[in-house]
């Protein structure tokens, strides 16, 4: 290998990818980076925090007279222009950048900023905001592919050679790992290591982009960008049910949806024409943030900081750029305005939502709402039939009801008796005194109800004292009603809509007498939200109560409490009733009604009538002189209680229905996008405080980039074809930029989070820009983009290096050798798994648990319904690690320890460590330990009868490489010393033989199998096992 | 046997005779979660900026928020005021949480807790710090904190990342990249976590807390597990015992080195020497957590808490034995602070967790020698009301979130100590005097360690990030 000194002395002193001293200087490849830097923080684009009004990042401007009246840049005169003078002086006032900065240019950046300034201080736009063009694909002797061109003809500049071609076997197990996330098996190794057609690697290729394994594979990165999770995020860090956008993601990938339309549908896809249940499924995307439920918090803020974070995750995931930079201010770097960023924000912030969990309990979990039920097609199937039934029945009934009024008529002659009539009714109660202790407003409505409006208290209490019924009580009825004044026009107080009661107490008092406290022994409630089941009113431990899911079903409640001990009947006492609402802050019962029962507790029901008081003034009013709301009554009165062919309709269609509903409710739901029918006013936010609201925007996308389509809609919709519209300079280099980033270990541009102008001048930006010109003419086409690039020479080239070249080139950034780092955190386990014949290779579904250490969850809280972690049995342990449950504040614990993100906020790119705690995580954690017996198993099974056949094998599983006799001699040394360890400690070899759930297999003795797993460990601890070279 | 071959054979022998003496090989590549001193933060300037006053940090988180005005910060004049309503100067509009912004009113609740005076500093402390009493005079205390956040989760995110929100490195995840390790058998940043018998279903932790957020994650903080390992994973399967996981590793090591010699790539050999910086923990980590030949009188001073293992008082003991391994920075935190009612009860339990031990480990540490260069903090994440959450009776009160003021104390090396810094109103709501930021507080951490918190920055995303955001000033005030 030769290395022109020229080169290494370009290296040495800027970057491997400047000027070198000959070549003309190039203002994005050599300036920018300076300028960026070093200058633009008080010269560039933020006006507000320009220093002496001069700005750097614009030509025209750098050029004009200053406010000290010198010139900044005079092109073609290095010495006359006051930039250069700046950052060269010895005067401490003056020099540039100032010291406080940390920020000093180097003596080779002042000799690229003065040669440029000389050869006419020309400016170029920001290469990536530059239209994609098709560069010219270079002439090399020798290049496969245009991939290869690029490379080579870099390669050649700067005197450097392409590596040899890697040996068979590193190739297959190089792409498999790198296109499905997991190891070759020996059987596809060895056939390919013997197939010598010239077409066997492409065949490959095309078998493994059309595998299963490749959807996961791919999804298991997209998850980090979308900080997708099991769990809320914040505090209480419930749980939340978002597999089947997962799954959607699966399958996106394994039909090759072209990144345009993965695109749409993830951003805006509840916004298609017909949306189908895939396209609204999708949006989930953008549903993947936390949602912050705790306690206290102004819902508001926290709307806020969701829309921010959809900003921040579609800025960096479809565009690389950091607009978050300009919540607080312009940006410093690149010409993006506070104005354009809340200008973004506005098109994420019509969604129906509050900014707190809604719909969902912040302790027992579930989806916030807008979410949406999700069916398989025989989900689907069955589930059509049922709404069928349900449609039948309500015929029957319709037609039923026609003979309502006879049947009535009757019927009226008996009622006078009717004792079934007298032991099912509720008496209303009528308060002498009724009152909120902290100051909420109850107003009778003509119902009998009561209506809380005004201050609505952290806890309120209200009070209801009524003179003791004729015939006493022996239980109580409280019905709960939506109304249009309260919030969410559902039937509670809180911001949501709902109520939490927490104690139903009832107390008597004698005339003259203290108030005795009476024992309620029963309450039944026609619904509870799960979690706060009405039970939690009688128990005082529990510190909740009954709420009802007010934010998302609006239906009038009834819950009934009965007494232990029936009241009888007592002139003078009052009932003395208090409801209580002390578990969560503002769960106040909204509109309510109190009534009261005399029949034996056995007897009274929940669904018992309220209005027999009523019933009989109707009867005895002449049919001519009752009121439409009078027939009304008596009508619904004898539907809800009196035995008829019409009763046995309604009883029908409730059935039908409620079969309808308790199937939908096994189906599984997933957050997503849905517009509110009135988009909300967005505000440029002063500071990035929510409550600072300052000018009024609209949606629109950053000034500095291309506008939106023509037609395109101003809603997300439009912006989502805004991200995919052929003129976008940022999409697609983004995306061909983080696929060779997969490949190569680094972008062509190595900030692949970050495409702006601090972003790094690309290593290949032709190449670059070339791959990105092809993406789009292939029809976004994500899986030829793969195959293109893995179908490289430059791919498929050894990675072996020489000290030199680790020297000359230490990130292989030119590529004249093949790509070698570590396996990400996912792939080690699914590799162990797969090595050790142990992976379940079922594709989807909710989330599973495998092993995790002991309290995982509960060291650290004891909120929320993600506690008490137990690893599933069976099937469960052995999924692939995308399906892995995430809690986001207690995320698996092996995955952190090899780099994975919390899943908090986006991550489009995770550092690569080293550490002895993933040494001891692979050594000693059980699903490894388990992994390395099921290779001992394979290795006895079917390596072959001697030790040597079955070292070979299993090492071919691990590595799908053959042993090599001197490595065959330690491992054989080894396993030799260990069996007769184990031969003499047996019990040691049966415990060792026992870790995790499956069990060892039978016919092979206790000690040999242990000696093998040591081995097995051994060989899947191998840096080239948790490496892919 | 070609040439290779022969090469590879010579190499492997040489291993297996080499034995055990991997430690040459790991002086070539050191680890890099426990970086040496020498190998801090790679291509960033030097660290320390200047000599530092601490050597490590013992930061005991009291996670939930101590009430200011009950342990720190006395207002006696507020009995005149009791029951009646904040007055609406002091309050300033200033917004409150929805847990009390609906109340009909906000009556004024003296604290029931009696303070004295300590040392000979007079540092004014509540009765129910007796034992921390005893060491006022190593104390500063700061009653004029404030921040941000006014709930619990980004409150504590902010304190620890210096931003409410997800995402960017702790504290001490910055302070070990910046300074590297001092030990070469331990993390450089541990993480250590307790219940509170004050109220046991308390606020929650979370893995973010000790992130390393956009850092590269070796600098994350190992949280000790109080069950089982207290490093995940660092004992060897049942059966397997450390003879034969030496024997494993030595094949190990001799494979890799082969395949090094083949294949070139330097990583390889951090792998090796990370396999045996495993081995290593897996001796070091079990004599760190081993007090069975701690004294009497060394375990009678922490209090009787101290043989339970994973209590604030057990945790106390081992940070002292990880600063006497040289550990940079040392977290505890101890939940249970969160007290919006029946808080006389609730705090009494806390105390009772924190106080002895607290006092012990600052006396342990004098003992050693160690206080002179351990920084100890002692603090939650804001304040609280001096108004009550909900009923207040002669003997109950609560208290909700106030991020206007709060107190915490420092102590140990470089800290100005015996005396109180800092003023707040006749309310305790806000500050009249000298109020520290966190991140100034954060500032002067990073400062006492030696190092200019405006300096320690990383780049992500084009932009260069530090722990105080572009905030922060170091209080010279709290510095010896």
């Amino acid at each position: 290998m030769i290395f022109r000194p020229q080169f290494l002395f370009s290296l040495i002193l800027v970057s491997a990818f400047s000027a070198g001293a000959a070549e003309r200087v190039q203002f994005n490849r050599d300036v920018r980076p300076i300028l960026s830097d070093k200058c633009f923080h008080c010269h560039g684009p933020d006006d507000k925090k320009r220093e002496a009004g001069l700005r750097l990042d614009v030509r025209a401007e750098a050029l004009k007279k200053g406010e000290s009246g010198s010139i900044a840049i005079v092109p073609g005169k290095p010495e006359l222009s006051a930039v250069v003078e700046r950052i060269t002086t010895t005067a401490a006032d003056d020099i540039m950048p100032p010291p406080k900065m940390h920020k000093a240019v180097t003596t080779a950046e002042i000799d690229l900023l003065r040669r440029w300034i000389a050869e006419g201080a020309e400016y170029q736009g920001h290469w990536a905001f530059e239209p994609v063009r098709s560069p010219k694909v270079p002439q090399v002797a020798g290049a496969a592919t245009p991939v290869d061109a690029f490379i080579r003809a870099r390669l050649a500049k700067d005197g450097l050679a392409p590596s040899p071609e890697a040996d068979k076997a590193t190739q297959i197990r190089r792409v498999t790992l790198d296109l499905v996330g997991l190891p070759p098996t020996p059987e596809e190794v060895r056939a390919f290591v013997a197939d010598s057609s010239p077409k066997a690697y492409e065949a490959l290729v095309d078998r493994l982009l059309a595998s299963q394994q490749y959807g996961e594979h791919m999804a298991r990165q997209w998850l980090d960008f979308a900080r997708f999770a099991d769990s809320n995020g914040f505090q209480t860090d419930s749980s939340r049910s978002m597999w089947p956008w997962r799954d959607w993601v699966i399958r996106a990938f394994n039909d090759n949806l072209p990144y345009d339309q993965f695109t749409v549908q993830q951003v805006a896809g509840d916004l298609l024409p017909n949306a189908t249940q895939d396209q609204i499924v999708a949006t989930g995307f953008n549903r993947n943030h936390r949602i912050n439920g705790e306690g206290g918090i102004i819902a508001e803020e926290w709307r806020i900081e969701n829309i921010i974070d959809r900003v921040e995750t579609t800025s960096f995931t479809w565009l690389g750029l950091t607009l978050n930079c300009c919540r607080c201010h312009d940006h410093k770097y690149d010409p993006f305005s506070q104005k354009d960023f809340y200008s973004f924000f506005a098109f994420f912030n019509n969604v129906e939502e509050s900014g707190t969990i809604q719909g969902a309990s912040n302790r027992s979990g579930g989806n916030s709402v807008p979410f949406m039920k999700v069916t398989t097609a025989e989900q689907k199937t069955k589930l059509d039939a049922l709404q069928a039934a349900a449609s039948e029945a309500g015929r029957a009934m319709r037609a039923a009801e026609k003979e309502l009024p006879k049947l009535v008529a009757a019927w009226e002659p008996t009622v006078a008796g009717s004792k079934l009539v007298a032991k099912s009714a509720w008496q209303r109660l009528d308060p002498e005194n009724i009152e909120s202790k902290f100051g909420a407003t109850l107003t009778r409505q003509a119902d009998g109800s009561y209506l809380a409006s005004g201050t609505n208290p952290a806890k309120d209490v209200y009070v209801f004292d009524a003179a003791m019924p004729a015939d006493g009580a022996s239980a109580f009825l409280l019905e709960c009603f939506p109304d249009p004044s309260l919030p969410n026009q559902s039937l509670g107080r809180n911001s949501n809509g709902n109520f939490v009661l927490t104690d139903f107490d009832v107390f008597v008092q004698k005339a003259g007498g203290k108030p005795v406290k009476q024992t309620v022994a029963k309450a039944i409630a026609d619904y509870s939200q799960k979690g706060y089941e009405i039970g939690a009113v009688l128990d005082k431990k529990s510190g909740r109560g009954w709420a009802i899911d007010g934010p998302t079903k609006r239906d009038p409640r009834r819950a009934m409490f009965v007494l232990e001990k029936p009241l009888p009947p007592q002139a003078g006492a009052k009932l003395l009733l208090r409801l209580r609402h002390e578990a969560i802050a503002n769960h106040n019962i909204g509109r309510f009604r109190l009534s009261s029962a005399a029949a034996d507790a056995v007897d009274v029901k929940l669904d018992g009538d309220t209005s027999l008081t009523e019933i009989k003034l109707i009867v005895a009013t002449p049919f001519a002189k009752r009121s439409p709301a009078q027939v009304k009554s008596l009508h619904a009165f004898f539907r809800a209680n009196v035995d008829s062919p019409l009763r046995a309709a309604d009883r029908a269609l409730a059935a039908a229905t409620s079969a309808v509903m308790k199937y939908e409710d096994t189906l599984p739901t997933t957050m997503v996008m849905k517009e509110a029918a009135t988009p909300r006013d967005a505000f440029i936010l002063t500071r990035g405080e929510y409550d600072k609201p300052a000018a009024k925007v609209t949606m629109a996308t950053p000034a500095v980039l291309p506008p939106m389509p023509k037609g395109a809609p101003l809603n997300r919709l439009g912006l989502a074809q805004w991200l995919v519209a052929p003129e976008n300079p940022l999409t697609a280099r983004v995306w061909v930029n983080r696929a060779w980033e997969r490949f190569f270990g680094n972008g062509l541009c190595k900030t692949t989070e970050n495409l702006g102008s601090q972003a790094e001048y690309p290593v290949h930006p032709e190449l670059l820009d070339w791959l990105a010109a092809e993406f789009m003419r292939s029809g976004w086409d994500m899986k030829a983009m793969m195959k293109l690039m893995v179908m490289s020479q430059t791919y498929r080239q050894s990675s072996a290096v020489t000290p030199a070249m680790v020297a000359a080139d230490p990130e292989n950034r030119f590529l004249a050798r093949g790509p070698r780092f570590r396996l990400t955190g996912e792939v080690v386990r699914d590799q162990a798994l797969a090595i050790g014949g142990l992976l379940v290779p079922k594709i989807g579904g909710p989330s599973v648990r495998p092993y995790m250490p002991e309290g995982v969850w509960d060291e650290t809280s004891k909120y929320g319904d993600l506690r008490g972690y137990k690893a599933d049995a069976g099937e469960g342990l052995y999924r692939r690690t995308l399906y892995t449950i995430w809690k986001r504040t207690a995320a698996p614990p092996t995955m952190m320890l090899f780099d994975a993100p919390t899943r908090e906020i986006c991550t489009v790119k995770r550092s690569r460590t080293n550490t002895p705690l993933q040494a001891l995580a692979l050594l000693n954690e059980v699903t490894f330990v388990e992994a390395a017996r099921g290779l001992a198993q394979l290795m006895i099974q079917k390596g072959g009868a001697t030790p040597e056949e079955r070292l070979r094998y299993g090492y071919l599983r691990a590595t799908a490489q053959e042993l090599e006799s001197p490595a065959m001699a330690v491992l054989l040394k080894g396993l030799k010393e260990r069996l007769a360890w184990y031969q003499a400690h047996s019990e040691d070899a049966a415990k060792l033989v026992s870790q995790g759930q499956s069990k060892p297999a039978e016919g092979i003795a206790v000690p040999e199998l242990a000696a093998y797993c040591t081995t097995a460990s051994v060989l899947m601890n191998l840096d080239r096992v948790v490496t892919r070279q | 046997m070609n040439a290779t071959s022969f090469r590879l054979q010579d190499h492997l022998n040489r291993r297996i005779f080499m034995g055990r003496s991997t430690a040459a090989l790991s002086s070539i590549a050191l680890s890099s979660l426990m970086k040496s001193e020498s190998q801090a933060a790679p291509a960033v300037r030097a660290f320390p900026n200047f000599a530092p006053k601490a050597k490590r940090v013992i930061y005991l988180f009291q996670s939930g928020a101590p009430s200011q005005m009950d342990l720190f910060d006395p207002k006696p004049q507020m009995e005149k005021y009791r029951g009646q309503d904040l007055p609406a100067s002091i309050r300033q509009g200033q917004r409150l949480t929805t847990m009390t912004s609906g109340q009909k009113s906000f009556p004024v609740a003296p604290s029931m807790f009696k303070f004295n005076r300590h040392g000979k500093s007079g540092t004014v402390l509540s009765e129910l710090m007796p034992h921390i009493g005893t060491v006022a005079d190593e104390l500063c205390v700061v009653r004029s904190m404030f921040t941000e956040a006014i709930n619990h989760d980004p409150a504590i995110t902010f304190c620890q990342t210096g931003s409410q929100l997800a995402g960017r490195p702790s504290i001490g995840s910055w302070l070990g990249y910046g300074l590297g390790s001092m030990n070469h058998d331990l993390p450089a940043y541990v993480v250590l976590t307790s219940f509170g018998t004050g109220r046991t279903n308390d606020q929650p932790l979370y893995d973010r807390l000790w992130s390393s957020g956009f850092l590269p994650t070796q600098h994350q903080g190992v949280k000790f597990r109080n069950a089982g390992d207290p490093v995940l994973y660092l004992s060897n399967p049942e059966g397997l015992n450390r003879g034969l996981r030496r024997q494993m590793l030595d094949e190990l090591s001799a494979l890799n080195e082969a395949d090094h010699a083949q294949g070139g790539d330097p990583e390889t050999l951090t792998r090796i020497a990370q396999y045996e910086m495993a081995f290593r923990m897996q001796t070091s980590v079990p004599d760190l957590v081993d007090t069975s030949k701690e004294s009497k009188e060394v375990l009678e001073m922490y209090g009787p808490d101290v043989h339970k293992p994973g209590t604030y008082a057990a945790n106390c003991l081992l940070a002292r034995r990880l600063a006497e391994r040289d550990v940079r920075c040392i977290q505890l935190f101890h939940m249970g602070w969160d007290h919006h009612g029946g808080l006389p009860n609730a705090i009494r339990g806390q105390c009772s967790d924190t106080d002895q031990a607290t006092a012990a480990l600052i006396k342990d540490l004098k003992q050693r020698g160690l206080l002179d260069d351990t920084l100890i903090v002692w603090g939650g994440e804001f304040g609280r009301t001096i108004y009550s959450q909900g009923t207040l009776t002669e003997t109950n009160y609560g208290r909700d979130h106030h991020p206007r003021c709060f107190s915490l104390f420092l102590a140990g090396a470089g800290v100005n100590k015996g005396t109180t810094y800092g003023e707040t109103d006749d309310y305790c709501y806000n500050i009249v005097r000298d109020g520290v930021h966190v991140h100034d507080l954060n500032a002067t951490i990073m400062h006492l360690m030696g190092v200019d918190h405006e300096r320690l920055t990383y780049r992500f995303q084009g932009r260069d990030y530090r722990l105080t955001d572009i905030h922060g000033n170091v209080v010279k005030g709290l510095l010896a």
